[in-house]
């Protein structure tokens, strides 16, 4: 009979205590796995926000503030750039294709996006992902509007209601775009990126709700109502930014280059991934305090395991005095107990890797939802070390009622002291 | 090989053993058993008797003078080697508990020749014959084979554990049996009876038997019967 049959059956003997130690286990490396998966997940879906896109460009500020106001919406662009110069862009032989942003306007705390439909073709996230739609198509009428999911599921809005824009991005004494009121014409499906919590209109609609207004205030007597407002031109003056995609990803430097040495008006065009690494950066201290908790947590979990095995270990002199009676040396008896706990705490991680793997299966697309993460159902590379990490840990602290049993069984002789 | 045939079965020589941070201690000038003798050794509790079969098992050292089994000195062997030899050539029988709830009879049994090749081999060249071996072993004890491949250990009776026990300690046939207080969870008719089996499995085996008790009432089953006490240790003949 080998010593881990042995082990197993001892373990088996004692079920109840062993489950709940077993199960203390599982969780602590449900959750240090959990974390690394969010942490890793949420890693990967933040630096794939913009995916496909070659160059982020707007007025010259900071390459972090530029990817702030044009692809989070955080915060307000300082300048913007003009139709000309967005044409410009466009022109270049490089240039395979640009999307415009316009923003400036918000609905119910979401903000506005004035774009084309282009942005619906061209806007990629994650792997390359492309944007759709579960309800709904493009905006096709000037007062189309297209809403991402978040601003569907908080606003419980449907395809066919009506929704007002408000100038500017909310405050105390916001003034609203009442007389032109938008029909939502498509909702896109969850992306965890923050078009989630955008509403896209078409540049000609954010140029249409402002034709009366002029440095934030609406002109009295020239109002001009949504209908006459239709045979405008409706050319836009400015934007806020443009996404553009190149012909070649080898052209990049170049044209970003060529973009912030625009003579007519300063730009800035940044590379999304090098800004978004840039980005992460700051926020990523938080990571560390995660990691840390988890970390915390198994050790918890460990001594959970170790107080168990000691509390045993008493009612088990028996059990040590007939083995080291048939033979079996004090090694053997310390060999056991290392065995015992390795055993507990690989059962341990199974079951925690097994939860979890249900755990992401069952709330995938609730997480993507409500929380905009993209789980992975596969561990990573790190978590197979994690895990290792864990059952050589546990195979350390058995060392410890290990030595206590050794000890025991060398001064005891083969008669038990209880 | 080891040089056993005339040589004694145990042979004790200037023994004196004290345990760590105590003043007590146990002395034996001379103690000897025979190939195949059955020795009874009685003495009241506290007088060292324990510590005596733990030493002859080589699991305690001697703090000084000579502890020989089958021609072997135990202060020859270290720790390790003193257990492998324990594995082959010594079986043990404690007082009550004798048993690993969590196996089964067989298994319990089998456990005697676990950490021993040489007596797996003697009990059967396969595995199969090992187990046939151990359920022999525990027919000829008195337990019925049904029972022993049915019940779970934690079932059997104080009496049926105490059998399954010695045929642990028996199987492969050692040399020696050591018994400590065996019989002392038994009544006087289980007492009686199991002590016929195992002396006669014993007689079998060839095997050396010795026999702890503070029931001078079974003494005259055995061919010798030694004191410890205060005194050093008196011989009678039984």
């Amino acid at each position: 009979m080998n010593l881990i049959s042995l082990a197993l059956k001892s373990l088996r003997q004692r079920r109840t205590g062993v489950l709940l130690t077993v199960v203390t286990i599982a969780l602590s490396v449900f959750l240090l796995l959990g974390v690394e998966r969010v942490r890793v997940d949420a890693r990967r879906g933040f630096s794939s926000t913009v995916s496909g896109t070659d160059l982020v460009v707007g007025a010259r500020s900071g390459p972090v503030n530029l990817l702030l106001y044009a692809i989070f919406h955080v915060g307000e662009a300082t300048n913007n750039i003009t139709w000309k110069t967005y044409e410009d862009i466009r022109a270049m032989p490089e240039v395979s294709w640009t999307v415009p942003l316009s923003l400036g306007d918000s609905h119910r705390g979401f903000r506005v996006v004035g774009t084309t439909t282009d942005f619906f073709v061209h806007y990629h996230y994650g792997a390359k992902q492309a944007l759709s739609f579960t309800r709904g198509a493009p905006f096709a009428d000037l007062y189309d509007a297209v809403i991402g999911a978040e601003v569907a599921r908080q606003l419980h809005y449907t395809v066919g209601d009506s929704i007002v824009l408000a100038h500017g991005l909310g405050g105390p004494a916001t003034a609203l775009h009442a007389d032109k009121p938008f029909r939502i014409k498509g909702i896109l499906a969850p992306t965890g990126t923050p078009v989630d919590a955008t509403i896209a209109v078409s540049l000609e609609a954010i140029e249409a709700i402002h034709v009366d207004w002029r440095g934030g205030m609406r002109l009295p007597g020239l109002e001009a109502s949504a209908e006459s407002t239709r045979h405008m031109d409706l050319t836009p003056t400015a934007i806020t930014a443009c996404l553009v995609g190149l012909k070649s990803r080898l052209s990049s430097f170049a044209v970003q280059r060529a973009i912030n040495e625009y003579p007519d008006e300063a730009l800035l065009a940044v590379l999304p991934g090098v800004a978004l690494g840039e980005l992460w950066h700051l926020i990523g201290t938080a990571e560390n305090a995660l990691r840390a908790v988890s970390v915390m947590v198994v050790l918890v979990g460990m001594s959970g395991m170790l107080t168990a095995l000691l509390a045993m270990l008493n009612e088990r002199r028996r059990e040590m005095a007939i083995l080291r009676a048939v033979g079996a040396s004090a090694r053997t008896v310390f060999a056991l107990l290392v065995i015992e706990s390795t055993l507990l705490t690989t059962f341990g991680a199974v079951l925690g890797c097994l939860l979890l793997f249900g755990v992401v299966a069952i709330g995938h697309d609730y997480l993507l939802a409500n929380a905009g993460l993209v789980l992975e159902l596969a561990p990573s590379a790190t978590e197979w070390w994690l895990l290792a990490a864990v059952i050589v840990l546990g195979a350390f602290a058995g060392a410890i009622p290990g030595a206590i049993a050794y000890r025991r069984s060398l001064n005891d002789g083969l008669q038990v002291r209880l | 090989m080891i040089p056993y045939g005339d040589a004694p079965l145990v042979s004790c020589r200037g023994l004196q053993f004290k345990w760590p941070g105590s003043e007590a201690m146990l002395s034996m000038d001379d103690f000897a058993v025979a190939p195949g003798e059955r020795m009874f050794l009685c003495g009241p509790s506290g007088s060292g008797k324990s510590t005596l079969l733990g030493l002859l098992s080589g699991v305690l050292r001697a703090t000084h003078g000579e502890v020989t089994v089958l021609g072997v000195p135990f202060s020859a062997l270290s720790a390790s080697q003193r257990d492998h030899f324990r594995a082959e050539h010594l079986g043990y029988v404690f007082q009550q508990f004798n048993l690993l709830p969590f196996l089964s009879p067989v298994e319990n049994v089998l456990l005697g020749c676990a950490w021993s090749p040489a007596r797996a081999t003697r009990a059967g060249t396969t595995q199969q014959a090992q187990r046939a071996e151990a359920v022999r072993l525990l027919d000829s004890l008195g337990l019925v084979a049904q029972l022993v491949e049915r019940s779970r250990t934690g079932n059997l009776s104080v009496g049926q554990q105490q059998r399954v026990a010695v045929a642990r300690a028996l199987i492969g046939g050692p040399q020696l049996l050591i018994a400590d207080e065996p019989t002392s969870a038994l009544d006087a008719d289980n007492r009686d009876a199991f002590l016929r089996l195992l002396l006669a499995e014993c007689t079998r085996h060839g095997t050396g038997v010795v026999f702890v008790s503070h029931d001078m009432n079974l003494a005259r089953h055995f061919d010798r019967a030694v004191s410890l006490g205060d005194r050093p240790p008196s011989q009678m003949v039984a």
